[in-house]
């Protein structure tokens, strides 16, 4: 294994990444694929910080996590089809019923 | 199962009897599937709920391997959060069939929301504060969405949902450095790395990540984008939920994990929570001025109101420790008792499709329905600070405690913004009182009693002040 | 330049183009197929971080159940064809340039501050086993163990309740 530095760094150019994916697409399963991008370079870390202190409460979280997500995902994913039987369309810029 | 034994399970009973008891309604509505049953079914947990929660005032522990504390602060932070569910449930009672669109499914989400929410105020450890998080918002998601074919409701679902998941990204980055700064999640021992820190600035950057994530749920600017979308949007009980408990949620989170774990990071972070909170406070103002349709009215002022709750928060960095958690339980209940009742009345006049929400529709209210607009009268007074209101109280201890920190210049702020949101509250006085119209007013036993009570709480708690304090404050000992 | 730092750099770099693909792409199905390829190349890293569980996990439930999730309801919606990628105007350079700035900060701070991360621990043979893995879970985070089945449970009734329409 590799200094903890590189695993570091590169789990935040991974959540930077997702960040940037959050704001600037519009079409809202993609956000979310980006937001489960940022929730995954959380993951990377949190197992490189349980190798680095020998300890396994990292990758544990990390276990919960990837539930969390899962749960999410259910969830998110039927909003989006829900909205898309009702205006064919999940891009969010349209959704714009609600500007008052 | 080493090293549990009965006195966990007894320690956070409120909880789990809450949780049993929703898996027990999930069967009986998939048997019975009548909401009305659901619903006073929900209503008697709330209530068992509540009174376990009082059973448990007084008690200092931690359960479950250290992974929940239990003490006067999270007891207080229950029954606020189960006093909220219950009035939502009053609001809701009436809403949802009114509207055509009861389902049991409801309530039971309900009840698993502020189980998290009770979660959130006991968390001893990250991935608890992470977990109960996810608890209260995912039902809350759902609910928003709830109206069937309705665009507006599933929108707000929708923007709530992206903008909750991406709040509980920031809160779990900032989790995962915290990890990395010290190698522990639990508070405690999260406490005693820190003392005798290496890497303040991961630590740094880790509160600063959670501090951004939890902003998000409470509606902190910058963070407050799709809030008002959200708000307008879901049902009104639903939003009347939803301003009070992922706030009490948040914040009690928010507290519990700076105060406990950070104290030296609170101190340093004190000028950029100063900026938030008078960021928060002006735009959530001035925009509150701009708007027409009570909905996203209220909505602006519940975010002004977020930052008030984060100005408490700036004196701790003083070693007011007492003092700056006190203000911040005193003024959430101010908070809470006002924004149910303001939302009950909106309730009231509320008509199918969105209707007999703008200013408009509340002219000549104050003729036709004197009760009623004098009970919107008191909550908007509440809201402004203006006394004898419970709000009234709320800031002017949390301004006292402000100054007594040395932070004159935000109590000034502060100060001024009640005025300016004085004029927008009382854009609706004047339209209920000064303005000819005929509303038309649902007038419902249970929409009625949340009313009263909350028009009641709102004036009478106020003469209770100096207790209600002594009862937060003593809720705080523990915390510190 | 050790073989460990060249394999590493290797699978940095399919991690990062990937992401990139990711916000990049026209098309939300090309999108996920990117994301498979970062969890995937993610999951390869924990093998390196002595994460075997949490690696084959990261595979089944997220590149195997999540993202096929995702699949089936891209082709379902046929939300593949998004049209053309226009940000507000001034939104995609201000993220990127604040991205890199925050970036570079970042890896200043990471190489030039002493003692910042903490230094490598001796680990036992076991570590990441799912034997290690099933002690901690079901004695140390039973809680949290519990909360994340509700979880998933009210995840259940909540997609159920939204996508299954109201028979009358």
């Amino acid at each position: 294994m590799v200094a903890i530095e590189y695993y570091v760094i590169l789990s935040a150019i991974l959540f930077t990444l997702g960040i940037v994916g959050v704001l600037i697409r519009r079409n809202a399963i993609v956000i979310f694929m980006s937001i489960e991008l940022m929730l995954n370079s959380a993951n990377l870390a949190f197992i490189a910080f349980a190798r680095q202190y020998n300890e396994l409460n990292g990758q544990v979280f990390v276990f919960f996590v990837m539930t969390v997500a899962a749960a999410e995902v259910a969830v998110g994913l039927a909003l989006m089809v829900t909205i898309f039987r009702t205006k064919h369309s999940i891009d969010v810029d349209q959704l714009s019923s609600l500007k008052g | 199962m080493s090293g549990y034994g009965i006195e966990d399970l007894v320690y956070i009973l409120p909880i789990v009897f809450l949780l049993v008891w929703a898996l027990v309604l999930v069967l009986v509505e998939a048997f019975t599937k009548r909401p009305d049953v659901t619903m006073l079914l929900a209503a008697f947990g709330l209530l068992a709920a509540v009174t376990l929660s009082v059973i448990q005032f007084g008690t200092e522990a931690t359960a479950f391997k250290e992974m929940l504390t239990v003490d006067g602060y999270a007891v207080f932070v229950y029954m606020l959060v189960l006093a909220s569910g219950l009035l939502s449930l009053g609001l809701a009672y009436d809403y949802n069939r009114r509207m055509g669109w009861a389902r049991g499914e409801y309530y039971i989400l309900m009840l698993f929301s502020i189980a998290g929410a009770m979660l959130m105020a006991s968390a001893a450890n990250l991935i608890v504060v992470f977990l109960a998080l996810e608890l209260l918002s995912i039902p809350l998601y759902v609910m928003a969405a709830f109206v069937p074919n309705d665009a507006s409701s599933e929108e707000a679902g929708l923007k709530y949902f992206l903008l909750g998941a991406f709040a509980g990204g920031f809160v779990l980055y900032g989790v995962a450095l915290i990890y990395g700064a010290t190698g522990a999640t639990n508070l405690m021992d999260v406490v005693a790395a820190a003392l005798g820190t290496n890497s303040p600035v991961m630590l740094l950057t880790g509160a600063a990540l959670i501090l951004v994530g939890l902003g998000f749920k409470v509606a902190l600017v910058p963070f407050h984008m799709w809030t008002p979308d959200v708000y307008q949007g879901a049902p009104t009980p639903v939003t009347a939920y939803m301003a009070v408990v992922a706030k009490a949620g948040g914040f009690a989170a928010l507290f519990r994990v700076f105060i406990a774990a950070f104290p030296s990071v609170s101190a340093d972070l004190t000028p950029v929570i100063a900026t938030l909170v008078v960021l928060t406070l002006v735009v959530g103002n001035v925009a509150a001025l701009a708007q027409k349709n009570i909905k996203r009215m209220l909505a602006y002022s519940s975010i002004s109101h977020a930052g008030f709750l984060m100005m408490a928060f700036v004196t701790y960095g003083s070693a007011l420790y007492a003092d700056a958690v006190t203000s911040l339980l005193f003024y959430l209940l101010a908070f809470t008792v006002t924004s149910f009742g303001s939302w009950a009345v909106v309730i009231a006049l509320e008509k199918a499709e969105g209707k007999g929400l703008d200013f408009e529709d509340y002219a000549g209210l104050g003729k036709k329905y004197p009760m009623l607009s004098a009970a919107m009268l008191v909550f908007l007074l509440s809201f402004a600070g203006v006394p004898p209101t419970l709000g009234f109280a709320g800031k002017f201890f949390l301004f006292r405690t402000v100054l007594e920190a040395g932070y004159a210049w935000l109590a000034i702020v502060g100060v001024i913004m009640s005025l300016v949101s004085a004029f927008y509250y009382l854009r609706v006085v004047r339209f209920m009182y000064f303005e000819q119209g005929d509303p038309e007013v649902r007038s419902e036993p249970v929409l009625n009693l949340v009313t009263a009570i909350t028009v009641v709480g709102t004036i009478f708690l106020f003469l209770f002040s100096g207790p209600l304090l002594a009862w937060a404050s003593e809720a705080v000992l523990a915390l510190i | 330049m050790s073989l460990n730092l060249i394999f590493f750099l290797l699978l940095a770099l399919i991690a990062v183009l990937s992401a990139v693909g990711l916000l990049a792409s026209r098309s939300a199905l090309y999108s996920a197929l990117y994301l498979i390829i970062n969890f995937a190349t993610v999951a390869v890293m924990y093998l390196t971080l002595h994460a075997p569980f949490i690696a084959i996990v990261q595979i089944t439930v997220y590149a195997g159940a999540i993202m096929v999730l995702f699949l089936f309801v891209i082709m379902l919606l046929g939300a593949e064809h998004i049209g053309s990628l226009h940000p507000q105007r001034w939104f995609l350079p201000l993220a990127l340039v604040l991205g890199i700035l925050l970036l570079a900060e970042a890896i200043i701070i990471i190489f030039t501050q002493p003692n910042l991360l903490p230094e490598a621990q001796v680990i036992s043979s076991d570590f990441g086993s799912p034997k290690a893995i099933g002690e901690l879970l079901f004695n140390q985070y039973l809680l949290p163990f519990e909360a994340t089945s509700i979880l998933l449970l009210v995840a259940m009734i909540g997609a159920i309740v939204l996508t299954k329409p109201e028979k009358k």
